[in-house]
């Protein structure tokens, strides 16, 4: 299976946390609520559908999937 | 009534025959089932227009109801209530009513906070004042949820963060209840909630400079806004009034519909009672179904939305509920769907003015509806009273009898 990366879009993220509720292991907040991708955004063998989940509960659409 | 206390009220609104030409959201029959109505709207246009409230404009669909959330440029924040006069802008409350640049940073001193890790810590609180509550009416086998349940979670949950004492409640729900409702049509009530709310907060600044701790008026004061310099009394008070106006009949409202559903549904009950993992799955379900917050917008230039022409001058009715209602966006849009997968909705705003509130709103509702469920699990509306629902701005049930235990 290919490779999923996330990626948050800095200028359009508006912190609805969504994302960090839905998919706790691949999203951190920052102190204002703001959202970014864990580490360099690769996504976790077997986390692919909270990548997904993520991305199509963000009411921003602040979040990119990638498959690499 | 030639001895009604309020003489000052405007006429009454006459009752409407053409909602798509001269919709009015504070009608009886809108405040009562709005649905019908943004569905009629909708078919008729993306953007509609009435002459009430000297002249207000509706986006109907998602889509419209975004383009002008994220255009700051035409529409302004400045005045955020639709209501039937305009006076001069007095009382503003920053960030709700501010525009860029001013809106950032009078908005990010709030942020901290309300960040979900804040709002942990509160939750065991939050936990205690539902079981409170239940305590005092589950031996009756019935209560007005409304009342006695769902208007002081969130009320004691804020007075809890600012540091105040949770009995002021009944302080707060009336001044807003004059802010929120009767303001839209009378203007002394308006200011007169203004005036007693800035009075009481301006005393507990006073107290807090005296002697700071660590709750929130005190991180108020101690925050720094633009260019490094602390905030004025001004901009404090302004914020206090406005995170009790805003985090306080919208969080009542948002947990009252969810109850009302799950009385009527028994169905959505007893799967998450099954099921608690999917309560919060379901509390984003509720939001969009029965979104409680409608804004509003000043149109300050000429310009274009979703094709449709609108003019300055006018206010604009921003409904995020009926947003949150467009099939074109949510398939089954009417449908409650508690594990509906794919949800985008808007209950918190789109765009710079997302609610600060909103993971303190999320985990007030999650855990007042996990508690309520632990203890009563079987409840269904009492058919001899009646469910009554909030005028205006907010929408949510403002009477709520229900039946439960020996009467379930
Ligand atoms: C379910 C409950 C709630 C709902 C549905 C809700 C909804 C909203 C919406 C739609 C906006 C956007 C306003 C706009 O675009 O002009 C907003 C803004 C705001 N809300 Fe909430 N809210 C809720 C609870 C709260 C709570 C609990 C608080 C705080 C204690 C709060 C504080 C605020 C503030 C300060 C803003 C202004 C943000 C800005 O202008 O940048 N809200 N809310
Ligand atoms: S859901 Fe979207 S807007 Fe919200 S914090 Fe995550 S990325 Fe940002």
């Amino acid at each position: 299976m290919s490779k999923l990366r996330i990626r948050v879009d800095q200028d359009k993220c508006q912190g609805h946390a969504r994302c960090k509720s839905l998919a706790p292991e691949l999203f951190e907040l920052d102190e204002y609520g703001n959202a970014h991708e864990v580490g360099d955004g690769t996504v976790p063998a077997g986390l692919e559908d909270k990548a997904w989940l993520a991305q199509t509960n963000c009411p921003e659409i602040a979040i990119e999937v990638t498959e690499e | 009534m030639s001895d009604s206390p309020s003489a000052s009220f405007l006429p009454e609104h006459p009752p409407v025959t053409d909602w798509v030409h001269d919709f009015d959201h504070t009608d009886p029959v809108w405040t009562d089932d709005p649905f019908p109505i943004w569905e009629t709207l909708r078919a008729a246009s993306p953007v509609v227009h009435t002459e009430r409230f000297l002249g207000c404009y509706m986006p109907t669909t998602y889509q419209a109801v975004k383009e002008i959330a994220y255009d700051t440029e035409h529409f302004s924040s400045r005045r955020v209530i639709v209501r039937d006069v305009r006076p001069e802008i007095s009382a503003r409350a920053p960030p709700i009513t501010s525009d860029p640049p001013e809106h950032k940073p009078a908005k990010q001193v709030l942020l901290p906070p309300f960040t979900p890790d804040a709002m942990k810590r509160l939750e065991p609180r939050v936990r205690a004042i539902c079981n409170e509550l239940i305590d005092e009416f589950i031996a009756d086998g019935h209560c007005d949820a409304a009342a006695r349940y769902t208007k002081h979670i969130p009320v004691r949950a804020i007075a809890h963060m600012l540091g105040i004492p949770e009995k002021d409640g009944d302080l707060f729900i009336k001044w807003i209840h004059q802010i929120l409702e009767l303001g839209i049509k009378d203007e002394n009530e308006m200011m007169s909630g203004v005036r007693e709310m800035t009075g009481y907060f301006m005393a507990h600044l006073e107290q807090r400079k005296l002697a700071p701790s660590d709750d929130l008026i005190s991180q108020l004061l101690r925050a720094k806004g633009a260019g490094g310099q602390p905030l004025t009394d001004e901009h404090v008070l302004g914020s206090l009034r406005l995170l009790l106006i805003a985090g306080i009949d919208t969080t009542w409202s948002a947990i009252g519909s969810s109850l009302w559903h799950l009385a009527r549904t028994p169905a959505d009950r007893e799967r998450l009672i099954a099921e608690p993992a999917l309560i919060p799955t379901a509390i984003e379900e509720f939001l969009r179904a029965y979104s409680p917050v409608t804004m509003a917008r000043e149109v300050m230039k000429e310009t274009t939305i979703s094709g449709c022409p609108v003019k300055a001058g006018n206010m604009v009715l921003l409904s995020f509920p009926a947003a949150n209602r467009d099939p074109a966006m949510f398939p089954d849009a009417d449908k409650v769907v508690i594990d509906r997968k794919e949800n985008r909705h808007a209950a918190f705003g789109l765009g710079i003015h997302r609610c600060v509130g909103s993971n303190l709103a999320r985990m007030e509702m999650q855990v007042a509806i996990e508690e309520w469920l632990k203890r009563i699990p079987d409840f269904r509306l009492d058919p001899a009273g009646k469910v009554t629902w909030s005028e205006g701005t907010v929408r949510g049930p403002r009477q709520l009898p229900v039946l439960f235990g020996k009467n379930a």
